[in-house]
């Protein structure tokens, strides 16, 4: 529980996941130290979602140690709000709340699971939407936004709750073309601020720009990682090797 | 005001046509009771009908299987038997296994009256429907959405009340009004334990006035104004309802 900025904040030690008969995760293994900004890649169906959706508990791990600033994640008395509160995550889909406004979307959360008041996460939200430059769009409905603000708002809900380290799952690959460019500049403006992020992404030159360190996995495993240097023009595994020739 | 009734008094005279819940003062007050008795029994069930179903569908997705059972049990029974039967089932088998009280006039009565148990029982029978409505809408909610919130730090009565009840139950507004329009028309079956409604009024009327065929016309465009009327504000509540650039 005594977590020192020293230590990893995220501390993933050979995660064993499987939906029934299927083992997803076999044996995943990484730290993620304050400030760093990882990226995750690899394969269609090779469990970059599973993984991170292990961090914040949305799926429960077999095998193995998760630790987020102490906290074990794979422990049957686990209190999820608290892990929750250090952990954001934004999704591919965006998963707005349909029913509420970007800025109420952005509130929620603060006022309903940090009983903050309501006036001050008000004003937390319009700076958070203005932050993901998005004035003028507080008071429009996520049916109302393009994918790009829909997606930053996300982010921004996500922001609100002041979390110590995001998880980005592909939050690129539902947007078009067009539009992918704003919200991966707003997810380094958070990096370069110093959030640490766990990102999923199919964006290889985004991760280079922005990645600390690289993570190719495949069929659940780790194959092989470095820094995006390294990662990307020395690569030794003919399987990262394949993968990025197809990708780049 | 009185000269209306007058003109009515003379249409008597004159055509043979009874309507004396229109001249004869005793007679209106014997309408006008049964009037807000239909109105006070519809909206004494509506509530309670609307409170079963969120409560049942909420147990309907306990992880206790015992829980699930029961509300699957009630909606069965409730659903797959005739409402009439129902209401007598509750009046004259539970009713009568009550004990009494002792009442202003040194007698005994019931605990509960005609209205009470008719109140009860139509709750439980339009109740039964509403499970099943809200159930359809809560199972209508992405699964990614309460996900987001659940990833926010939500607490499952949180989800619950405040993603997707709101979103389930702008899905099924139709079929939930759909169900309180019948449940209006149904409670004509509390004429059967004598409950003091439009129904049962009319019927003392025509017993005393020999005019069942100008009641039995009265009461159908009585009924078919009233559930109009009732028909309309649902539809505008509808309209008023939809999330600006949600769902069609
Ligand atoms: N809830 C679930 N139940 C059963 N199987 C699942 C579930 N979620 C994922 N899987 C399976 O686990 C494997 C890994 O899925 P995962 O979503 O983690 O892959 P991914 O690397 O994120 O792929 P993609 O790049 O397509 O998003 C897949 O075979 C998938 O079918
Ligand atoms: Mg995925």
């Amino acid at each position: 529980m005594s977590w020192t900025p020293a230590e990893p904040m995220v501390s993933i030690k050979n995660v064993h996941k499987s939906f029934g008969d299927l083992h997803v995760l076999k044996g995943i293994s990484l730290d993620v130290m304050k400030g760093d900004v990882i990226c995750i890649i690899g394969p269609s169906g090779s469990g970059k979602s599973t993984l991170i959706r292990c961090v914040n508990a949305l799926n429960d791990i077999q095998k193995g140690s998760i630790k987020v600033e102490g906290i074990e994640v794979n422990d049957p008395k686990l209190d999820k709000l608290q892990l929750r509160r250090k952990v954001g995550m934004v999704f591919q889909q965006y998963n707005l709340f349909p029913h509420r406004t970007a800025l109420q979307n952005v509130m929620m959360a603060p006022v309903r699971v940090l009983k903050q008041d309501k006036s001050i996460a008000e004003e937390t939200a319009r700076a958070l939407i203005k932050k993901v430059r998005l004035e003028g769009k507080e008071d429009a409905y996520p049916g109302e936004l393009s994918g790009g603000q829909q997606q930053r708002v996300a982010i921004a809900r996500s922001l609100a709750m002041q979390p110590d380290v995001i998880l980005f799952d592909e939050v690129t690959a539902a947007l078009d073309p067009e539009t992918v460019g704003e919200v991966l500049e707003t997810i380094k403006d958070l990096a370069e601020d110093g959030m640490t992020c766990i990102l999923v992404t199919h964006e290889m030159g985004f991760a280079r720009e922005v990645a600390d360190h690289i993570y190719f996995t495949d069929r659940g495993i780790i194959v092989e990682h470095g820094p995006p240097e390294t990662f990307f023009q020395n690569a030794k595994d003919s399987r990262t090797k394949e993968f990025l020739s197809q990708i780049l | 005001m009185e000269y209306i009734f007058d003109w009515f008094r003379v249409l008597y005279q004159e055509t043979g046509i009874n309507l004396p819940f229109l001249y004869d003062e005793y007679d209106r007050n014997r309408m006008v009771e049964g009037f807000f008795t239909t109105i006070w029994l519809s909206l004494v069930c509506l509530f309670f009908s609307a409170i079963i179903g969120i409560i049942g569908a909420w147990l309907q997705g306990s992880s206790f299987k015992w829980t699930r059972r029961i509300v699957n049990g009630y909606i069965q029974i409730f659903r797959n038997t005739p409402p009439l039967v129902q209401l007598y089932f509750f009046y004259f088998a539970i009713g009568t296994l009550l004990p009494r009280v002792d009442n202003d006039w040194g007698g005994q009565s019931p605990i509960l009256g005609s209205f009470a148990w008719a109140a009860i029982s139509l709750s439980f029978f339009a109740g039964a429907f509403n499970v099943e409505i809200f159930r359809s809408g809560i199972e209508a909610v992405p699964k990614s959405t309460v996900e987001a919130a659940e990833a926010l730090g939500f607490s499952k009565l949180q989800i619950y009340r405040d993603i997707t009840l709101p979103l389930a139950f702008r899905v099924v507004l139709p079929a939930l009004n759909n169900n309180l329009v019948n449940l209006v028309k149904t409670t004509t079956l509390a004429y059967a334990i004598a409950v003091p409604e439009m129904l049962y009024e009319a019927n003392q009327i025509w017993s005393d006035n020999v005019n069942v065929t100008e009641m039995m016309v009265f009461l159908l465009f009585a009924y078919f104004l009233l559930v109009g009327i009732l028909v309309g504000a649902m539809n505008r509540w509808e309209r008023a309802m939809k999330i600006p650039g949600y769902g069609g």
